[in-house]
């Protein structure tokens, strides 16, 4: 089944004498400066009813996943515990996790009641000795447990950081194999960690540069099924896809929605000549954005909807420009060395990341949207690509080696820079384009 | 699984040029093409030896020109091959063309793509100018989807920034 049905999820307050939320010294600021981990303590979740034992350990593990994948959380070992939870309700016993250095508590229960997991869950901050905001209840259908285990750590990530988490929220990219003169391409989604991998196309054609609307429910691309690069948006839930309607004689691709939904920029080419233009996505005429003998594509809207950033070589080379989401004049904002493209608006609208080549090099990089505070946050034979975290905290990227043999795989860095990984799960691929987080 | 409905008896559909889905590459790989036949434009390509065949053109003609780093500018070396492929094409009313822009891997691949399409549109102007009818040529971009060479040095990229000219059988025949 392609479609996650969640059903009655709640967020209860478990607490009969809740404890006010607080801000104790229980807390991570998220800036360049952390780099020691904050120490955690996660003991498995406590199975409360017989047949809940293995979904407790699975969603005990994947919340310690997300948490210590994030570089800012160092779980200490089980093995290392001291106190032991027979039960949800069991006190804390503060000077146990503080012996052992924890410096946040995480405990749990699971149980199945009629097809569903039930999962709650308390967290503690160890050394002011209290519950770190009300204990959760969520549910959801068995299918959806892992769903519920991002949650849970979204909600911990959150109260220790102060900002949205990122965990529960799905990565559409292209899937890849076969020989690099002939690879073989299709859709495919997948959680944020490369779990429960499904394919929305097939390979008979090429597909590329997927993106979500903003509700996560579709997904516009580019395929190459008429024998010439075309746009497509499908529908998640039921897997059907149409064609955009397009000039006769033209390419288009490179489509990304509005914020509100309503609009698809994309790139036209005519005539050898690229130019951006916007269509509403329900039908009606399109609108010319530019109109320049230059290259112009990748656009990206702000949040807000009121401008575009876009990439064009009016200048001669690849340089990224912002202009009004009604098209007129662009700024230039990017000045460095090397040539600029696949600009990415952040999510809080204060960055655009982007990809940058320069002396046979490539790299993801961040600047301010006037061009200003350029950090380039990872280097290699090519990476490409960029796409945000829901809480615009971590990047996503497509990174692909050199040679006869070259493989393409997804990567992930904070926008400080740190935590560079792998996103193994989902084998070779490319493109990625990172969801808004899941209702 | 469920996929997406997926693109088989275009050829129906389709104008004309479109009918002969220049994604030959793409049907490699053991699925259905909707043209029929691997990147000889559905025809039979005869033999090099004959100046009326589409093997001719292709080998001793030359179906490709290539270009400099970034650039679509046609060099003196790509005019001349295209001059060849001009007075044939012009000599075979009979054929059309399709003109497959593509790029090396050093770049983005929506900026690829873009730039694949100038230098298709290139040769094409070209083929025009020395007297090839509009009509029967027709233009698409591959960027970096489908290098010709795999290495990942210059020996390979310069052989993959490139225009393929491939023949098919034109309007009426």
């Amino acid at each position: 089944m392609l479609r996650i049905v969640l059903a009655a999820l709640a967020a209860v307050s478990l607490t009969s004498a809740p404890v006010l939320a607080q801000q104790g010294p229980l807390r991570i600021e998220i800036t360049d400066g952390v780099i020691e981990p904050l120490p955690y303590a996660l003991p498995g979740f406590v199975a409360e009813t017989a047949d809940a034992g293995k979904m407790a350990a699975d969603i005990t593990s994947v919340i310690a996943a997300d948490l210590s994948g994030t570089g800012l959380f160092r779980e200490i070992p089980q093995s290392a515990h001291i106190q032991r939870f027979a039960s949800f309700e069991t006190p804390v016993s503060y000077a146990d996790w503080q012996a052992i250095n924890a410096q946040a508590l995480i405990v749990g229960g699971v149980a199945m009641s009629g097809g569903k997991v039930v999962v709650k869950f308390r967290l503690f901050d160890i050394y002011s000795g209290q519950q770190l905001g009300e204990g959760q209840q969520l549910a959801a259908s068995a299918a959806s447990w892992r769903r519920l285990a991002h949650k849970v750590a979204d909600v911990i990530y959150s109260r220790i950081t102060g900002e949205s988490g990122y965990f529960d929220s799905r990565v559409v990219f292209v899937s890849e194999s076969g020989p690099k003169n002939a690879r073989a391409k299709r859709l495919a989604l997948a959680d944020y960690d490369g779990a429960g991998l499904q394919f929305l196309t097939d390979s008979s054609t090429i597909v590329f540069a997927p993106r979500f609307s903003p509700t996560g429910d579709k997904v516009i691309y580019t395929t190459y099924e008429t024998g010439f690069p075309r746009i497509k948006l499908l529908d998640i839930a039921n897997v059907r896809a149409s064609l955009l309607p397009e000039v006769p004689g033209t390419m288009t691709f490179a489509p990304r929605f509005s914020p509100d939904g309503q609009w698809v920029v994309y790139s036209l080419e005519q005539g050898g000549n690229t130019d951006l233009y916007k269509m509403p996505v329900n039908g009606g005429a399109p609108v010319r954005l530019t109109n320049s003998p230059a290259i112009e594509t990748a656009p990206s809207f702000s949040p807000d909807g009121a401008r575009i950033v876009f990439e064009s070589d009016r200048s001669g080379t690849q340089q990224l420009y912002i202009m009004p989401a009604s098209g007129g004049e662009p700024t230039r904002i990017s000045f460095g060395e090397g040539r600029y493209g696949t600009p990415v608006w952040s999510p809080r609208g204060d960055l655009v990341a982007f990809t940058k080549q320069h002396a046979g090099r490539f790299h993801i990089g961040v600047m301010r949207t006037d061009g200003s505070e350029e950090r380039l946050l990872t280097s290699s034979f090519l990476d490409e690509g960029p796409t945000w975290s829901p809480n615009g905290r971590v990047i996503m990227f497509t990174r692909q080696s050199a040679g006869a043999e070259a493989v393409s795989n997804l990567y992930s860095v904070d926008i400080s820079g740190r935590n560079l990984k792998k996103v193994d799960a989902v084998g070779q691929a490319s493109d990625p384009a990172w969801s808004p987080l899941l209702p | 699984m469920n996929f997406a409905p997926k693109a088989v008896a275009l050829c129906a559909l389709l104008a004309l040029a479109a009918c002969n889905n220049p994604d030959k590459y793409g049907a490699g790989n053991g699925v259905v093409d909707p043209g029929g036949t691997y990147g000889d434009g559905g025809i039979s390509q005869g033999s090099i030896n004959d100046p009326n065949s589409p093997a001719y053109f292709n080998a001793t003609i030359g179906d490709k020109v290539h270009f400099l780093v970034d650039q679509s500018t046609l060099t003196d070396e790509a005019r001349t091959i295209l001059s060849g492929q001009a007075q044939w094409l012009v000599g075979h009313p009979q054929y059309a063309a399709i003109i497959e822009g593509h790029a090396d891997e050093q770049g983005t691949r929506e900026y690829n793509l873009a730039l694949g399409a100038r230098r298709a549109n290139s040769v094409q102007e070209y083929l025009i100018s020395q007297g090839v009818a509009g009509s029967r040529l027709r233009t698409v971009s591959y960027g970096k989807e489908r290098p010709l060479a795999v290495c990942s040095t210059e020996s390979c990229f310069s052989q993959n920034r490139r225009a393929v000219t491939v023949i098919s059988l034109g309007a009426g025949s």
